[in-house]
């Protein structure tokens, strides 16, 4: 048999790859440039007091998640268990970035399910959302105890990201030295 | 009839107020901005519906970013800068047509590539073609060619 006769069989193979390859792939994660970065500075009131404020800076030297949420985010319902049963086992300190929200129903929402933050900034016109380039809510992003974003999930943290992806990472960092 | 052209307009209503609820764009005064600022988001990537560009999408993420690309260049900030500030933030994906570094050469070079390929096995091929001797035929395939058409002929004045 002449080889030729296999060259539509091989390209039919590799245009199947590429196509299924492409069929896998989510579009809607887009991949950050921010990751490896610095995390953008932010200082704003607190969610629960208006009076506090919380700076980004002060994180500095731990590992920590900052969690982009909203009252009226759908996915967040579904996120947030996770994030209660995480803050629970008191593993990684979580922080809360309250997304074009109302305060009175952040804090209703909160009370509903419980509130897995140690604070949440209340970022009310998405300016510092937009800075981190936050284009879809929930998001979450894992700093280092430089200040450097090691991951960002677009999208609700499943069970199975938390234990394969987001733990391993935190606990790698939390071994890492200190600066 | 009654009822149902009163459903109707009930229904013709409630369409009317959620597109005016949509309708909420505040004007920009200056009209050179409001020029440039047509101009760039028209190239911009609306990230939540991606097909759509910030000029076209009505999202709130549309909305933010045109506000913020007005503000910064009310500011004074160039276009190359205001696209500076969006893609530090967004990446490179927030741009319809993707800028020529190593990562997206591909992209542009590509296609080039595989068009000089077409071309030159084009070229081989037909290379080959004029190469291959005519071949010459036999006396008995003259004549059994011969009586082909005149056969051919015939049939065509007989019918």
């Amino acid at each position: 048999m002449k080889l030729r006769f296999l060259i539509p069989l091989v390209v039919f193979v590799v245009m199947v790859g590429f196509l299924g390859k492409g069929l896998l792939l989510d579009p809607s994660e887009v991949p950050s440039p921010l990751i490896d970065k610095p995390a953008p500075q932010f200082t704003l009131s607190e969610l629960h007091n208006p009076g506090a404020k919380f700076a980004s800076e002060s994180m500095k030297g731990q590992v920590w998640l900052l969690n982009v949420w909203a009252s009226w985010c759908v996915s967040c319902r579904q996120e947030h268990p996770v994030l209660v049963e995480l803050a629970r086992q008191h593993i990684v300190p979580i922080y809360g970035l309250n997304y074009k929200d109302t305060r009175p129903e952040a804090a209703q929402w909160l009370r509903e399910r419980g509130n897995p933050y140690d604070a949440s900034a209340f970022d009310n016109d998405g300016r510092v959302g937009m800075d981190y380039g936050v284009y879809g809510v929930p998001e979450t992003y894992v700093i280092d105890k430089k200040g450097i974003i090691r991951y960002k999930q677009i999208g609700p943290i499943s069970p199975s990201v938390l234990r394969d992806q987001i733990l391993p990472l935190v606990q790698r960092l939390q071994q890492g030295s200190p600066t | 009839m009654r009822r149902f052209l009163f459903v109707l307009i009930a229904a013709w209503a409630v369409c009317g107020t959620v597109a005016v609820a949509k309708e909420a764009a505040p004007m920009i005064r200056d009209p050179e901005i409001a020029g440039r600022m047509a101009h760039l988001t028209q190239k911009l990537r609306c990230l939540v519906c991606q097909g759509q560009s910030v000029a076209d999408s009505g999202s709130d993420f549309s909305n933010d970013i045109r506000r913020e690309v007005e503000k910064l260049m009310e500011e004074g900030k160039s276009d190359q800068e205001v696209i500076g500030f969006l893609v530090q933030r967004y990446g490179d994906f927030i741009l319809f047509e993707p800028p020529v570094k190593s990562t997206t050469a591909p992209l542009w070079i590509g296609p080039f590539v595989l068009m000089a390929l077409g071309g030159a096995v084009l070229v081989i091929v037909l290379a080959k073609r004029a190469k291959r001797p005519v071949e010459e035929l036999s006396p008995e395939q003259v004549a059994a060619a011969e009586r082909l058409l005149n056969d051919l002929e015939k049939e065509g004045k007989d019918s």
